[in-house]
């Protein structure tokens, strides 16, 4: 029957069975503010049916909420609501009337949440503008978008991490020992076959020193710098012991250095979970992408003209990329077979390569660490001196700034879509980043354990008489010269850089082009000062507080070096996916930190000359120690909380919790796609029927003829058949349907 | 407490902040900004609810809409007349639903207003297309902009009529990450 085919097409039916979905009460919240539709897409429309129309609706919206369970509509607050402030008002009166009529408890319990209510956001309107920094990432935002203003947000967190860090430190380790005026803590003796073990020559300078010995000093962390707070060594204390109790300060060195790496851990990752909710349990992210351009692209907080054109440019590449990416797409899955094989050797062949270079990077990292380790014993010029103790970070640095050019090179080559190589990219130079450290502290780990037995210490001595501190000199000095490169490349390069583009006219100035303000290597950058900072804060107390320095510096010169120097890039950052990308690159740099740390607690011999844990054979040590003081049955608890068979009962419950998860989000995701199927087919029925209902009407229509004085409003005039459908039943009775 | 003001009554600073995101202090400011916007027009004193509304022409000179492609749109969607014409109740509203703290469903409802061009309560293809235009400025070429358009309806259209219901749309939104942080206006 071609009357039910008929249904299916959208036809002249169209705007008339608009109209009917008008009247239908998931519509209703659209249509205020809104002329209801009629046939024809122009916006002035006669007053009456306006009037009509928008009372009308008005008159359903009242009459909806109350015919519902109190329930949902009056439990949902007035400014949540899209309607107008009289509306609100009103529902808000309605709402306290409603509120009147309780019994008298619940009346004045109301009243207390209301007030407490009312006191949060006040309370939170308060700690939002002690936020620090929070008009300058405003301008940020306001001239370069929501990308970069992430990155500022992502610097003012690692400022507060850092201070935080350093708070603990100084309050349960350097706090005890400053407020005691001498060191009253008894420095445990050695056993006298170790007296060799417990030899610590100062580093002092002796007799008349020259000037530039001093700034070498300042600069390397030996010297007069080697003993104070700034390093392990200075610590040497056992117990302090105050009048009424006696503090146990290796304990407390030990557990503080835990809990900072624990704290940052769960910072971290609570930070992260929203954004780490939508990019990995979202696995349709790519899904939505144009989608996402089009609703959701455009930033409305950009007021500068200038930053518009840019973000306009930049929808437009992004567009264009994503089209480029479906062409891609295409032509990968239409790839024969002989052509794949070509591609996989070449990659083999070029990930061979990558793996070459960072493997001569990192034995050159590793040479250029002994070579410094051993040139400190002798004694040098002053520049050769320094230039010596920098090696380490000179080549670190120089690795990588080498090697990001060559990854972005070869990446082109290995004909991967655009989005995965900008991601691979990336991956290889954190790693290159990150293992860098690794390397410099395997090699330092080389020199200070003994590959043969005939360490009596337990560590190299000799070399090494308190391998701690030098440990925590390394840190310092890489990150003074992280810190002093971040100056260096902004003044030396792109404030030039900027000079040169405005005001020379030769060709190659105008190609070379201002400065982009790279995301991602700025946040590397951060994230390889932040993990050093974690590992050398164990070594090396006060490093936390020179962290905070840094950091509230540097967000002055990259805003400084932005606003100055910088266009936004071209290829923008996406805000969500990018705080993700900060936090789990964060991430990365803080496994990366847990592994030295417990190397050095569980396996290498704490010196016996220097710092808090000498007498202890590690520095983990203290803690069973301290534990067989405690009483008996705590004792009992917590050996058997760290006994191998709960281990194995956590891990098993972890494992079924984590099991539990997964079939429960497998499940969900079932639930999900059955429900958009269902949700499909109902806006499918929904069209049959109001066909069906329109051709019913019309078939009436046209079987009781024209005659308009026996209509009661059922039907118009039958001047043209969508005037005459305009005005079906009144409003209040199509609730009945 | 503080300084007495006289623009508005206690009472409809308490309503204000009750039906907005905002605070006495930021109403305040708010009414600043809608007074300058012209001066002659908006009195100062509003404990009486004066009805006076500004024209479409000076809202969208405002800095925060100036260089916002969808301004005139945002305008009309929160005017009662349609026209763009703002009273300061819907000035508030406006702003408060683009403010920081509104929340994603509120926010998907006006949205869909802003991108629905021809008000028909759906975003159809030509809706799509001027949304699009509007965005850059016209420089993808036509086949482009259709095939754009066209993988989007692919991309969020539930039910198969191939233009976006509010459903449809409120579902893309909400699987729409930086829908939160882009659709917002910082006053």
């Amino acid at each position: 029957m071609d009357h039910n085919d008929s249904v299916f097409f959208m036809g002249p039916s169209g705007p008339s069975s608009n109209l009917l979905l008008d009247q239908l009460p998931s519509y209703q919240s659209l249509l205020y503010r809104r002329k209801p539709s009629v046939a024809g897409s122009s916006r002035r429309r006669s007053g009456q049916r306006t009037r009509l129309g928008s009372s009308s609706s008005w008159k359903l919206k009242g009459e909806r909420l109350e015919e519902r369970p109190k329930v949902a509509p009056l439990q949902r607050h007035a400014r949540e609501l899209p309607l107008s402030m009289v509306e609100k008002r009103r529902h808000k009166e309605r709402h306290m009337e409603t509120e009147k009529e309780l019994v008298g408890w619940e009346q004045w319990w109301q009243g207390t949440r209301h007030s407490l209510k009312r006191l949060r956001e006040e309370g939170g309107h308060l700690l939002m503008a002690l936020q620090l920094w929070r008009t300058d990432i405003h301008v940020i935002e306001g001239m370069f978008g929501t990308g970069i203003r992430s990155y500022f947000s992502f610097l003012r967190f690692l400022v507060l991490l850092n201070f935080v860090i350093f708070l603990l430190m100084f309050g349960f380790v350097m706090l005890p020992i400053i407020a005691v005026p001498h060191a009253s803590g008894n420095i445990t003796s050695n056993l006298d076959n170790e007296k060799t073990c417990s030899d610590y020559p100062s580093t002092s300078r002796q007799g008349l020193v020259v000037f530039h010995q001093y700034i070498s000093d300042l600069l390397s962390g030996t010297g007069f710098l080697e003993e104070t707070y700034l390093f392990y060594g200075y610590y040497k204390v056992d117990s302090i012991n105050f009048p009424k109790f006696s503090y146990n300060l290796p304990l407390a060195y030990i557990l503080i250095t835990v809990a900072y790496l624990f704290l940052s851990l769960i910072w971290i990752v609570k930070r992260s979970a929203a954004g780490f909710k939508q990019n990995l349990i979202q696995d349709e992210e790519l899904f939505q992408s144009f989608c996402n351009k089009i609703f959701a692209g455009w930033d409305f907080c950009i007021t500068n003209a200038n930053a518009a054109r840019l973000k306009r440019s930049s929808l437009l590449y992004e567009l264009k990329t994503d089209l480029e990416e479906e062409r891609i797409k295409q032509k990968i899955a239409g790839r024969t077979r002989k052509e794949k094989c070509r591609i996989y050797t070449i990659r083999l062949a070029l990930n061979i390569f990558v793996v070459s270079v960072l493997a001569a990077c990192f034995y050159c990292i590793y040479r250029a660490t002994i070579y410094s380790q051993e040139s400190q014993l002798k004694h040098q010029i002053f520049i050769l001196e320094l230039l010596s103790e920098y090696l380490p970070s000179i080549v670190i640095t120089l690795g990588n700034f080498i090697t990001p050019l060559i990854f972005s090179l070869i990446i082109q080559y290995e004909d991967y879509s655009p989005a995965f190589e900008i991601r691979f990219t990336l991956m290889r130079c954190v790693f290159m980043r990150l293992a860098s450290i690794g390397v410099l502290l395997f090699s330092l780990w080389s020199q200070i354990t003994c590959r043969d037995a005939s360490c009596p210490c337990g560590y190299n001595h000799e070399l090494y008489p308190c391998w701690e501190s030098r440990v925590g000199q390394e840190m310092y000095k890489l990150m003074i010269f992280d810190f002093l490169i971040i100056g260096a490349t902004t003044l030396f390069v792109e404030f030039p850089r900027k000079l040169l583009v405005t005001h020379c006219e030769h060709g190659l100035a105008k190609w070379w082009g201002q400065q982009e303000f790279a995301i991602p290597n700025n946040v590397l950058e951060i994230v390889y000062g932040q993990t050093i900072c974690w590992i050398g804060t164990f070594y090396c107390p006060l490093l936390p507080a020179i962290s905070t320095i840094k950091y509230f510096i540097i967000f002055y010169i990259k805003k400084l070096t932005l606003i100055h120097n910088c266009r936004p890039a071209t290829r923008p950052f996406r805000a969500s996916s990018s705080n993700f990308f900060f936090l789990g690159v964060l991430l990365i740099g803080l496994t990366m930190a847990y592994i030295p740390i417990i190397a050095s607690f569980a396996q290498i011999s704490c010196s016996q000359a220097c710092g808090p844990f000498v007498g202890f054979k590690t520095s983990w040590e203290v803690v069973p120690r301290s534990v067989d003081q405690l009483p008996y049955g705590i004792t009992i608890f917590l050996k058997g909380l760290a006994s191998e068979a709960s281990a194995v009962c956590f891990f098993v419950i972890t494992c079924l919790a984590m099991f539990y998860v997964i079939a429960l989000a497998r499940a969900h995701k079932c639930v999900i796609h059955q429900l958009r199927e269902q949700l499909a087919m109902e806006a499918r029925d929904k069209r049959f029927l109001i066909e069906k209902l329109l051709q019913a009407q019309r078939s009436a229509a046209r079987f009781r003829g024209g005659t308009s004085s026996s209509s009661s409003g059922l039907y118009g005039p039958r001047s043209s058949t969508s005037q005459g459908l305009c005005l079906l039943e009144p409003p209040v009775s199509t609730t009945n349907v | 407490m503080g300084n007495k003001q006289t623009i508005f009554t206690d009472e409809q600073l308490d309503a204000y902040q009750d039906c907005t995101f905002f605070t006495r202090k930021e109403i305040l400011r708010l009414h600043g900004r809608y007074h300058e916007l012209a001066p002659h027009l908006v009195p100062m004193d509003y404990t009486n609810d004066p009805d006076v509304k500004v024209p479409l022409a000076l809202i969208v000179n405002m800095p925060e809409l100036k260089e916002n492609p969808f301004r005139n749109r945002i305008v009309e969607s929160f005017s009662e007349d349609g026209e763009g014409n703002l009273s300061f109740n819907e000035f508030v509203d406006m702003f408060s639903v683009l403010s920081e703290t509104a929340p994603r469903e509120l926010k998907a409802i006006y949205a869909f207003k802003i991108y629905d061009f021809n008000t028909d309560n759906f975003i159809c293809m030509e809706d799509l297309e001027k949304t699009l235009n509007r965005l850059t400025k016209e420089e993808l070429t036509p086949e482009e902009v259709k095939l754009v358009c066209e993988k989007s309806i692919e991309e969020a259209d539930l039910d198969g009529d191939s233009k976006l219901s509010f459903a449809d749309f409120e579902n893309m939104i909400s699987r729409a990450p930086d829908f939160l942080s882009t659709f917002h206006i910082r006053i």
